[in-house]
């Protein structure tokens, strides 16, 4: 028997009649509590850090309990189980849009700085300082941006593809709003200066709590949605997004385990220390990287390429082995961030093996996707935002590719601690997890809005230059600083003294440091067009040049 | 569920699911894929077998290389150590006054004082030893403490106020701040040494007063004429030149605070061959004595 | 056999979820729970001690400021880092570090071993204007750590916790977390009580040049101060085969 056909004995669909629905129980249940907590952590707040962030949970939750009562008293909040839920994706897409360029506008801030190193500094407060700004970024990017691309494009997807409604009634939007509230509050947080000071993991200890409370939802809202489809089997894109939500869950949970100095304290201490911190840490943030940056983006990748190149996915033998091999493997590689370090070096052999037989799961999913076109190639030249899909495909199999180059000690040796390693995150986050997203966005907009087509691909096709000349300047510029930072670290003059000092490393950064900030810029730039040209299409306009053809009906 | 297909443009068979519009074909893997796979999982077998691997209850294994990064770099080390030990030898063997001469001896010194030098001096003197405010110049020939090779050789190995044994120590009293001159004799005495350098906007009346106060307070130190005492490590306030700035503001703070810099003792971080390389190093970059 | 069962995975929505729950458990529990069991992983050494309450709160100043975005605090068993920095970081060094701080990007340079290095007073003056003292720097200033004050309320929840998470403090350095706190940066103190507890190495001085008060700049200098200098390494054997790991 079918999970399909378990779902209607077990009502799961129903949830119970409006005004005792479980659903809305559970959220009301949770912003009361949450709105006593945070009145008390404001009052009782031992920082101004944990004040800040109380209070804005305790707005949060007061605004969220009276948006459930104002969408009930309107009727508002019934199920019609025949029709998608699309409003909570409407708001992930605009969500997505603007944390997008917020989260890269910051990065082309502290790339300024660090080409200009006065820029937006303050003596007198350190809020604006690279070391607080740099989270900000970080955090904005993966986890503003692409989370709020991943839920989106989730719900989506699980719906279309099992043919059900999203399952949880209320809690779709619960996820939603209470994510956004992990971000508001964290890189409020981090500008006020808490954070546990992990990499990727910086937001802080009743933050972390808040986010596992979501999380849980997640998970609940997506299984339950599989649960109830009318598809014999579960979509291949699916298995990734389940994966990455699971995956994510149990990192979350065990890296940032800390006790905090007090329950009105934002501080707290984790619960590891020393070595064996650094391996939870960097097993944790190597599989941030494997499950959010790649599994959920395989997931977007396998429905939205597909679609948009109206052609069957290419294998699906290939789907099977690569994704069970990839998960496997993904969790073994993150020793790879600490070679040569005080880390015990059996382990550093299993993450740089584990890295090098990752290569081969890695671009599974590349020959996947790029495969799906064959037979649609010729696309390529009309429809840009297939092209930005494609193109992301071709920067994931260049950043996985380069990954486990990396990962080989001898290589790390020299790329460890440089502008390498920058280089390599951004070819994969700019990209693949940039231009993948944005590909989705271009689709999802005027799907979800109901319009007939983009307001305008011309826009399109402008974004998509900008961006790959951007990359282009980004990665390029890392590269060869990196190279030469490390090349300088380690260079011997012929009478077997070190020839640079650190600072003149320092000092030959600049070119590349500029570089830099113009392909960041160039980048942000095209973020900026898509904004306004997904915008546009929601309001119904296309752009005058470019009449509705035929062809571009959807 | 719709039927198997065969796919138009590949003539491959469909797996015979649909989900909202997209089908699957089912090609077989990749032959490279596959091969590329097994072989990395193959030289990773290899690797486990030669290097340090797998845990066990309480150790791990081995590997048959028995390879050690901590013990590699203790070699590579040693290794390159003994590679300059020759020169370094002679260096030692040679007195310090002399090395200048020898064209061979000198370079290397040269080139292990300067590496050293840019790591772990220039942060504090600048870059080429220029100097900052409160850290002096070395390509002077104005020496604070002194200037000869065995006094440059001290100064580095045991630091100045470090709170090493040895260090060279000296304390300027905090004239203002601790009370011992009130603010009119304060400001006499800041005029009377901007006219020991020979300052032009020095206010002669008040200098002229300020001479007293000098001669009170000042002297045991800076000695009668100004010209210092490198014994204790007190300037010479006639030659214009400012550990700690020479405006009138920076004169009178250096008058208020008594500020006594500290530089670190090295005997402990640099082996004795690499500090008479760093001596000649600094007593070579300007007026060495 | 997996491609023809596969279904399976398909069909149940639990059953998938399971099998990744366990695909993905396998890599992290035989990579992260020997580290806890094989008692080489951190080697034995003298000297480590935990931070003093002003070194903690100096600490915390460092994990709040970000500097873990530009310094890395790992020395790798690496030549020329061994040649620039001095010994290469041993796991003991940081086991009372929580979190660690070992970084992953050198846009400054490692700070491990750079207590002892330079004055208080450069590290003040360098904190509060990086480029005052080296012109190509990049860093950011950090000048009002000079006023901000630091303050003792609530040090002895900081001890606790790091005691919940394993740092031996004793129940005397719990209870006299406060004076400690004060006592480190004040030159008059009478530091002893300080030093009975953290040993006769501590540094207890005024950090900041500014006597009259016990600033954050006080606090982090201190722990900049004591980086590095922990661990007795004429005492310490590098070449047994348990250090050698
Ligand atoms: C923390 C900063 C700092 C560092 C690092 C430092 N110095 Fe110094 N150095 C000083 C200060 C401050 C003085 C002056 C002390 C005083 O006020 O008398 C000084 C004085 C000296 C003097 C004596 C100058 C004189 O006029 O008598 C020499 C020589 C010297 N340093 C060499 C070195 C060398 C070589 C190194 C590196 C191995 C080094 N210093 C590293 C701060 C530093
Ligand atoms: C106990 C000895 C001592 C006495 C007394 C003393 N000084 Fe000094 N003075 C020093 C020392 C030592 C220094 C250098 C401090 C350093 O190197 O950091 C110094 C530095 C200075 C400087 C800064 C020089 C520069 O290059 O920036 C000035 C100005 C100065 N003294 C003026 C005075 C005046 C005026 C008096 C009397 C009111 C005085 N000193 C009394 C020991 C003394
Ligand atoms: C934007 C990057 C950046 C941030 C953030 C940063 N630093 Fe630095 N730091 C540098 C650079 C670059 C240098 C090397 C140039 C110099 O000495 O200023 C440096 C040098 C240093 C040095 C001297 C090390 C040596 O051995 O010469 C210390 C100590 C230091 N930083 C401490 C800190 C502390 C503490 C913080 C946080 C409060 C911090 N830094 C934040 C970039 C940074
Ligand atoms: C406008 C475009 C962007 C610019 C200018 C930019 C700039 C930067 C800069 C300057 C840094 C710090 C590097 C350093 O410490 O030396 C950084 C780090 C980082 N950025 Fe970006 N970024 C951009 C977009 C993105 C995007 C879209 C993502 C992810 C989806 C991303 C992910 C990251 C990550 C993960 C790091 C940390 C890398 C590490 O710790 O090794 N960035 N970025
Ligand atoms: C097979 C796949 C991959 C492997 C084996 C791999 C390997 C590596 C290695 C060796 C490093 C450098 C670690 C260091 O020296 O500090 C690294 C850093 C990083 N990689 Fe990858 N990579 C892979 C794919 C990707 C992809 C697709 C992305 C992004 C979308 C990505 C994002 C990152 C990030 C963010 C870092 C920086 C971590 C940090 O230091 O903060 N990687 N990766
Ligand atoms: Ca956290
Ligand atoms: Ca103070
Ligand atoms: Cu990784």
């Amino acid at each position: 028997m079918s999970d399909a056909t378990l779902a209607v004995p077990l009502r799961l669909n129903g949830l119970g009649k409006p005004g005792q629905r479980i659903d809305v129980l559970i959220v009301s249940v949770i912003c009361v509590l949450g709105l006593l907590w945070g009145i008390s952590a404001t009052a009782l707040a031992h920082d101004l850090g944990m004040r800040v962030i109380a209070a804005i949970f305790t707005i949060a939750f007061a605004g969220g309990l009276f948006a459930i009562s104002f969408a009930g008293s309107k009727g508002n909040l019934a199920i019609d189980e025949a029709v998608y839920l699309d409003g909570v994706i409407k708001a992930g897409v605009i969500a997505a849009s603007f944390w997008g360029i917020v989260g890269m506008l910051v990065g082309v801030i502290i790339a300024s700085q660090l080409a200009f190193p006065d820029f937006l500094y303050f003596k007198e407060f350190g809020f604006l300082n690279f070391g607080r700004l740099r989270p900000i970024h970080t955090s904005g990017v993966i986890f503003a941006f692409g989370g709020n691309v991943l839920i989106a494009t989730s719900f989506y997807v699980v719906q279309r593809t099992s043919r059900a409604r999203l399952f949880g009634g209320l809690l779709g939007s619960f996820v939603f709003w209470g994510y956004n509230l992990v971000i508001v509050t964290a890189a409020t947080g981090y500008i006020l200066g808490v954070t546990s000071g992990q990499e990727y993991a910086e937001p802080n200890w009743v933050v972390d709590i808040w986010l596992t409370i979501v999380w849980v939802a997640y998970l609940v809202v997506f299984l339950g949605t599989l649960w109830k489809r009318k598809e014999p089997h579960i979509y291949v894109a699916n298995w990734f997004y389940l994966a990455f939500i699971v995956t994510i869950a149990i990192l979350h949970l065990v890296n940032n385990l800390a006790v905090p100095t007090s329950p009105w304290s934002s501080k707290a201490y984790s619960l590891f220390s020393g070595v064996q911190n650094a391996m939870t840490q960097w097993w944790y943030g190597h599989n941030a990287v494997g499950f959010f940056l790649t599994a959920g983006f395989l997931g977007i990748m396998y429905y939205f390429v597909p679609k948009r190149a109206e052609r069957p996915v290419y294998s699906y033998q290939l789907s099977i082995i690569h994704f069970w091999a990839l998960i496997f493997t993904y969790m073994w590689a993150g020793p790879h961030h600490l070679h040569y370090t005080a880390l015990p070096q059996w382990v550093q052999t299993l993450g740089m093996t584990f890295s090098i037989i990752l290569w081969m799961p890695s671009w599974g999913g590349m020959i996947n996707g790029l495969m799906t076109l064959s037979g649609a190639w010729d696309k390529l030249r009309t429809d840009p935002v297939l092209r930005m899909l494609v193109a992301s495909i071709a920067f994931y199999g260049m950043s996985t590719f380069e990954g486990p180059a990396m990962s080989i000690r001898a290589v790390n040796s020299l790329s460890h601690y440089t502008d390498w390693t920058i280089g390599h995150v951004h070819s994969g986050a700019l990209g693949w997890v940039g231009m993948v997203s944005f590909g989705a966005l271009y689709c999802l907009t005027p799907w979800l809005w109901k319009r007939k087509r983009l307001y305008s691909e011309k826009l399109v096709e402008a974004h998509f230059w900008l961006s790959t000349i951007g990359i282009l300047f980004y990665i390029t510029s890392m590269w060869v600083s990196g190279i030469m930072q490390g090349l300088m670290w380690r260079a011997y003059n012929e009478f077997g003294f070190l020839q640079y000092s650190f600072v003149e490393s320092v000092k030959a950064m600049k070119p590349y440091y500029i570089i830099r900030a113009t392909g960041g810029l160039m980048f942000m730039a095209g973020a900026c067009v898509m904004a306004y040209n997904l915008w546009r299409t929601a309001k119904g306009d296309v752009a005058a040049s470019e009449p509705i053809t035929e062809a571009q009906e959807a | 569920m719709s039927k198997r297909e065969i796919d138009d443009h590949s003539g491959v068979e469909t797996t015979g699911h649909e989900w909202d519009g997209i089908k699957e074909l089912n090609h077989p893997l990749p032959k490279w894929w596959l091969y590329i796979l097994y072989g990395s999982i193959i030289w990773s077998f290899g690797y486990w077998v030669a290097y340090p691997a797998w845990p066990t209850l309480n150790s791990y294994t081995h590997g048959i290389l028995k390879n050690s990064d901590r013990a590699r770099v203790t070699t590579e080390v040693a290794a390159l150590k003994s590679a300059r030990a020759p020169m370094f030898a002679k260096m030692q063997a040679t007195p310090i006054e002399q090395v200048k001469s020898n064209e061979e001896l000198f370079q290397f010194a040269q080139e292990a004082g300067k590496s050293t030098f840019n790591d772990n001096c220039a942060t504090c003197h600048g870059a080429g030893g220029q100097g900052n405010k409160g850290f002096p110049s070395l390509v002077d020939d104005v020496w604070i403490w002194d200037g000869t090779y065995e006094g440059i050789r001290q100064t580095i190995n045991f630091g100045i106020r470090s709170g090493h044994d040895q260090a060279r120590i000296s304390a300027m009293p905090a004239f203002g701040r601790d009370g011992m001159l009130d603010a009119g004799q304060a400001g006499d005495v800041t005029e009377y040494v901007m006219s020991l350098s020979k300052m032009a906007d020095a206010n002669a009346g008040k200098a002229a007063r300020g001479a007293a106060v000098y001669a009170a307070n000042c002297v045991v130190c800076h000695g009668a004429t100004g010209a210092g005492d490198a014994a204790q490590g007190a300037p010479n306030l006639t030659d214009a030149e400012w550990l700690y700035g020479g405006s009138r503001a920076d004169i009178a703070a250096q008058i208020h605070n008594g500020r006594g810099g500290v530089m670190p003792a090295w005997s402990a971080k640099l082996d004795a061959e690499t500090v008479t390389a760093l001596t000649v190093y600094v007593h070579s970059l300007g007026g060495g004595k | 056999m997996l491609l023809k069962n596969h279904g399976i995975f398909e069909r149940h929505s639990l059953i998938l979820t399971l099998g990744i729950v366990l695909v993905v458990s396998i890599g992290g529990l035989i990579e992260i729970a020997p580290m806890f069991k094989i008692e080489s992983t951190i080697e034995e050494v003298d000297g480590v001690r935990p931070y003093t309450p002003l070194e903690l709160v100096g600490r915390n100043v460092y994990v709040r400021e970000g500097c873990y975005t530009c310094h890395s605090q790992m020395i790798r068993s690496l030549r020329d880092e061994v040649e620039r920095y001095g010994h290469y970081s041993l796991a003991a060094e940081s086991m009372y570090d929580h979190p660690f701080q070992w970084g992953s990007k050198r846009t400054g340079p490692d700070l491990a071993r750079v207590g002892g290095k330079y004055s208080d007073a450069w590290q003040v003056d360098h904190l509060a204007d990086p480029r005052s003292v080296v012109p190509e720097s990049v860093m950011p200033p950090y000048e009002f750590l000079k006023h901000k004050v630091v303050s003792a309320d609530h040090i002895g929840d900081h001890l606790m916790a790091n005691v919940r998470v394993g740092v031996p403090y004793t129940q005397g350095a719990i209870d006299s977390a406060a004076a400690d706190l004060m006592a480190q940066a004040d030159p008059m103190a009478d530091s002893s009580g300080l030093q009975s507890r953290y040993g006769g190495k501590v540094n207890a001085r005024d950090f900041d040049g500014d006597a009259a008060k016990v600033t954050e700049m006080d606090a982090l200098v201190a722990y900049l101060q004591v980086l590095g200098t922990m661990v007795d390494f004429t005492t310490y054997k590098p070449e047994t085969a348990d250090n050698l790991r």
